[in-house]
Order: structure tokens, then sequence, then C-alpha cells
């Protein structure tokens, strides 16, 4: 659809935030606790911070929670009943505050949940409950490399509403989506006539730092190349980048019991761990870390775009700043263009 | 820093070791830890205030490990953790070659684990001030408080094991939250799954932990998780009147015992 631009002035922002409170909807904004940022629900708009880059933890969550009850399991004398989770108790929420970036995230999560035809119910039907209201990046730092992934600060991409604050302190908003449009609809006396205010003078500017096509084109035959065991001889095998990351989509399955009641339980995992490849036998075929390290950046760069047709990374830089030894994906892909083209 | 870049040249050029692990610069004002395999790079070797990562890690990981005889650039805790950790016998004497580094930069020879325990004996060792205070904050409150702090600060968690990872302690090569015949820990990070990992993780580390807070460093949502091991050491300052990481030859307070122990149930 064409997008529709509209004003969003301070007070009216305020004033949607406790609409949309009163109706029973969770709103999810950023919020500073300890010094940082994560998204968490707000009951008014003051809550929010504007003073973040991107939050530690990506938007993911609100699709993919690090836990996800899949169904429960009763044992009696008859038989298992297994109760599907009812996906009509899933809120409506509305996420606030997401960068571009983390809107471009849910495209490839997308891709990886309806894949093949199998739709995961749960995680698709709690994204069309979430509303996205994104808002531009004003300012960056060096870990941010959305341009290069295609992305820019202030792509509407992924987001239903785009917000991006102009000089006065106002919201241009871009209706980018149908489910955008219902909710500017809906509280139309808070949305005014756009301005012609030029979006662009007011995102940030983000430097491009390599050629993403070259890596695309290129790093399926560098399966063997030795840069995958220098870069990551400091790493340590953690989880933190997987789990701040808005595109990583995979998880462990557990069944949790307890007596004759259970639940199948699904959680954030790893292809970092060791753990996440061993085979029963106890072999691994991912043994040491340079393979580990090889699989993330393969996964996401040769084969989520073979299987796909998407690049598994959006250039947010969480990894990096999540990063406890300093392992740098932007720096690192900078290093694999060079090694692709040599 | 020179002396110790010197030394580590030296060792480099006359083959005494295959690669000095040390620090050096990283992304965006970030130092990283360091692998120096040819002589002529030691002066990417830095030591400043930044230098914070236990790198004693290293000492233990497969692919660093296998690369032959190791030199490593060794402030304080990581002194500590390599004295601890040859005590449970992960570390030899005869693999690694310890470069000492004084908190002004300056080189500390050191020959042997011996010479090691020597220097840590003129050392008073202490919790830092900040965390200190905080247990105490913590031991002043009731147990329901205490319960309620611990619940909200865990429940943060999102199971990602950086904790776990970058502790040089913990370098077992199947955790106990992965066996799961029978599931000892639950996996899922809910409030209470993440109490059970933290509060097991703590325990496996009483009596072990040398407080160099990287477990805290490296939690990406600043849980203070490293008060709980720095409790244990202080608990096991009182009970066992000792400090872990002081000498290569300590048993475990946890998993040794002694005849002439006071308390009667152990006889």
């Amino acid at each position: 659809m064409n997008i529709e631009k509209k004003l969003l002035k301070p007070a009216s922002f305020e004033k949607l935030v406790l609409k949309l409170k009163e109706e029973r909807k969770q709103v999810f904004a950023p919020v500073k606790k300890d010094d940082l940022v994560n998204f968490a629900e707000i009951s008014s708009l003051q809550e929010m911070t504007d003073d973040y880059i991107v939050t530690v933890q990506s938007a993911k969550s609100v699709a993919f929670p690090k836990v996800e009850t899949l169904f429960d399991i009763q044992t009696t004398k008859e038989g298992v009943i297994l109760t599907d989770k009812d996906i009509n108790a899933i809120p409506e929420i509305v996420m606030l505050g997401a960068r571009p970036c983390d809107a471009a995230g849910f495209d490839s999560l997308n891709a990886i949940f309806t894949w093949d035809g199998l739709i995961d119910n749960i995680y698709t039907t709690r994204l069309k409950r979430t509303t996205i209201i994104g808002i531009s990046c004003s300012k960056c730092d060096a870990k941010c490399f959305c341009t290069s992934l295609n992305g820019n600060p202030g792509a509407t991409k992924g987001s239903d509403i785009l917000l991006t604050k102009i000089d006065n302190g106002d919201f241009l908003a871009e209706i980018v989506t149908e489910k955008g449009d219902t909710l500017v609809k809906k509280y139309s006396d808070l949305f005014e006539t756009a301005t012609d205010a030029d979006k662009n003078k007011f995102i940030a500017d983000v430097p491009v730092k390599f050629d993403v096509k070259t890596i695309l084109d290129n790093i399926s035959s560098h399966f063997e190349n030795g840069l995958w065991a220098e870069q990551s001889l400091r790493c340590i095998s953690c989880g933190a980048c997987a789990y701040v990351c808005p595109t990583c989509a995979c998880f462990d399955i557990q069944d949790l019991t307890n007596g004759h009641e259970g639940h199948r339980k699904r959680s954030w995992d790893s292809c970092g761990f060791s753990l996440f490849t061993i085979h029963t036998s106890g072999h691994n075929p991912r043994e040491v870390q340079s393979q580990r390290w090889r699989q993330r950046v393969m996964h996401k760069f040769a084969y989520m775009p073979e299987r796909q047709q998407v690049v598994g990374c959006v250039g947010c830089g969480r990894c990096s700043r999540a990063c406890p030894v300093d392992m740098n994906l932007k720096e690192h892909l900078i290093n694999l263009t060079e090694e692709v083209v040599k | 820093m020179d002396s110790v870049r010197k030394k580590a040249k030296e060792l480099l050029d006359n083959n005494t070791v295959n690669v000095i692990i040390g620090y050096g610069e990283g992304s965006d004002n970030n130092v990283r830890a360091i692998f120096i395999h040819k002589p002529e790079d030691v002066d990417k070797l830095i030591y400043d205030e930044r230098c914070v990562q236990n790198l004693a890690f290293y000492l233990m990981k497969h692919e660093v490990k296998h690369k032959g005889k190791l030199g490593i650039v060794a402030p304080l805790t990581v002194l500590r953790t390599i004295l601890q950790v040859a005590s449970e016998y992960q570390v030899k004497e005869d693999v690694v070659v310890v470069l000492g580094v004084a908190p002004d930069g300056g080189y500390i020879e050191f020959n042997g684990f011996k010479d090691i325990e020597n220097y840590i004996a003129t050392i008073s060792i202490d919790l830092p001030e900040k965390e200190k205070e905080m247990i105490k904050k913590l031991e002043g409150m009731s147990l329901e408080q205490r319960w309620q702090f611990w619940t909200k600060q865990l429940s943060r968690c999102i199971k990602c094991y950086a904790c776990r990872a970058t502790c040089p302690m913990c370098y077992c090569t199947r955790c106990q939250v992965e066996c799961n015949q029978p599931q000892w820990v639950t996996v899922e990070a809910t409030p209470l799954g993440n109490l059970e990992w933290h509060f097991m993780r703590a325990m496996h580390l009483a009596g072990r932990c040398v407080n160099c807070g990287e477990c805290a460093r490296a939690c990406p949502l600043g849980i203070p998780i490293n008060l709980l091991t720095y409790k244990t050491v202080l608990t096991v300052k009182d009970k066992f009147d000792t400090y872990a990481g002081t000498t290569a030859s300590m048993d475990s307070v946890l998993s040794s015992y002694k005849t002439d122990d006071k308390e009667n149930f152990i006889r």
C-alpha cells in the first residue's frame, strides 16, 4: 500500500498510549533500568525512554519469547491427554519504539516460522496480534551497520507505523500496513495532517561498511577458510549473541513434568553451544568453537538466503554490544569481504 | 609494559612458547584477548585499566590448549586463577609460562607456581569495596526481602550462559545443567529455572571462586550474579580460613575432608 503520512504531537502520543491501555492492550516500550534499556510493559508514555541506540534485547520476544508452552500433557487411566496452547488467549500487543532494524528482523523470523508451508501457529498468532510502532533512529553508534545489510535508520519495512521525531518534537507518522492504518483510523482524532518535513533530515547517518552482495555471492566457497578459526580464537562459546539477536530462531524443546501433569516447552537455544549438535553417541560434528562460529555466520549469510531467501542479519550490532570478549560481527564481515575478493 | 613485551618477544624468539595470550586493542575502544604467534607482533600487547577479562580461561580452551606451550600475560586475578585451576589439575606447570604484570604494567618474573604463591602471599586478598557493601546490604535484609531481590534480579536471566562460559572455573565439559537423564535443573529461563541454575552454580564455585567478576561483567543483562559466588568467598574464608587461588596444591573445601575436622558429624 502507499505510505500515508500523518503528524503525531507529543501530547497526542501520550493520549494514544492511555487509550491503548484502556482497551486492555499490552503496550511494550524501551524502558531504562539499571542503565540498561529493554522492552518492558508500560502504563504511560513517561515510562518510555528515548535514550537508546537499540535495546539490549531485540523485539523478537514479542512473537518468540524465551520460553513458550506448546501444549499441556496430562496422563490419566484412560491415556495421555494433550491440550494445545490456547492461541485465543494470546494478548493484543503494541510494540512501541522498535528500531527499523528490529522491525526488519521479523522478516527473517517469519521466513523461518513459516518455512516450506509449515506454519508455526503460536508465533504467527503472536505477531498477528502485535502492532509495531517503530521509531526511526536519530543517532547510531560504531556497532550499527544496518545500511550494509540494505536497511536504514529510517526504513519502514516491518513496522506497522513508523514514527520519526522531527525538529519541533512532533512525530512524523508513516502508516505502513493495514494494521497500522486500522490503528490510526481508530484514533484519528489524535493524528493530524502531516507537514512537508523531510524525515531524512532527522535520521542518523550510518555509513556502509561492506558490500553484502560480495559476501552472499562468495561465502559458500569459503567453508574451509582459516579465517573462522582465527576470528573465533577468543570466542568463549556463550549464547549472548544469539539471545540478543533479532533473527536468531534456534530453540530447544523439553517436556517439563510433575507427576501426572506436564508441559512441552520451547526455549531459546544457540548454535554457539557445544551441546547444540552433540550426538547421543558422544560424537559432535561441530566439536570446536571455530566450527560453531562458522555455522553462525554461514547460517545467516549462506543457508538462510539459500533456503528462505532472506539474509539472517539486519546489522543492529546487538551481538557485538553483548559480547563479553569483543567479537565484533561488523569487523568480522569486513574481514570476510576482504578475504573473499582476494 | 615494555618489559612484558620484551619478555614475550624473548619467549617467542627462542621457541620457549608457541603463543602468548594477552590483552590488545579491540574494536571501539574495547580491549580484547589477543594471541601472539610471532615475535614481531609483541608490540600489540597492552595493559591498562580496561584489561579486566580473565585470560586464564583460554589456558583450558580446546583450540588454544592445542597450540602447545603457552605464555600468558597475568595480572593478579589471572595469577590467582592459574593457581586455582592448577590445584584442580587443569593446568600443568610445564606447559605454561606466566608473565606476571603489576598494576602499573611492570613485568613480574615467575619461575613456576611456587613463585606465584609467594607473590600472592604478600598481597592482602579482599573483595572489592562495592561488592562488599552490596553483600552487607543483602545480609541485612530479611529472608523475604532477600528472596524478592534475587527472584527479581534472576527473572531477567535468559540463560545464555555467558557467566558460565567466561568463568575459568566453569571448565566442565558437561555442566550439570546439561545432564538431562534425569534433568536436574530446569532448562527454561523462568524465575524458578533461573534460581536453580544460579544457586547451583554458586554452590559449585564455593571455595573455588577467585572473585574476578567475569560472570557479572559478561552478563548482557547486568545481573550482579558475582554477589552469589562472592558471598561464598566470604563464607569459605570465615569457616575454613582460606581463599581460593592462593596455592596450587589446595584441596577443594567442599570435596575433601580432614580427620581432625572440628565438626562432629563428619567423623
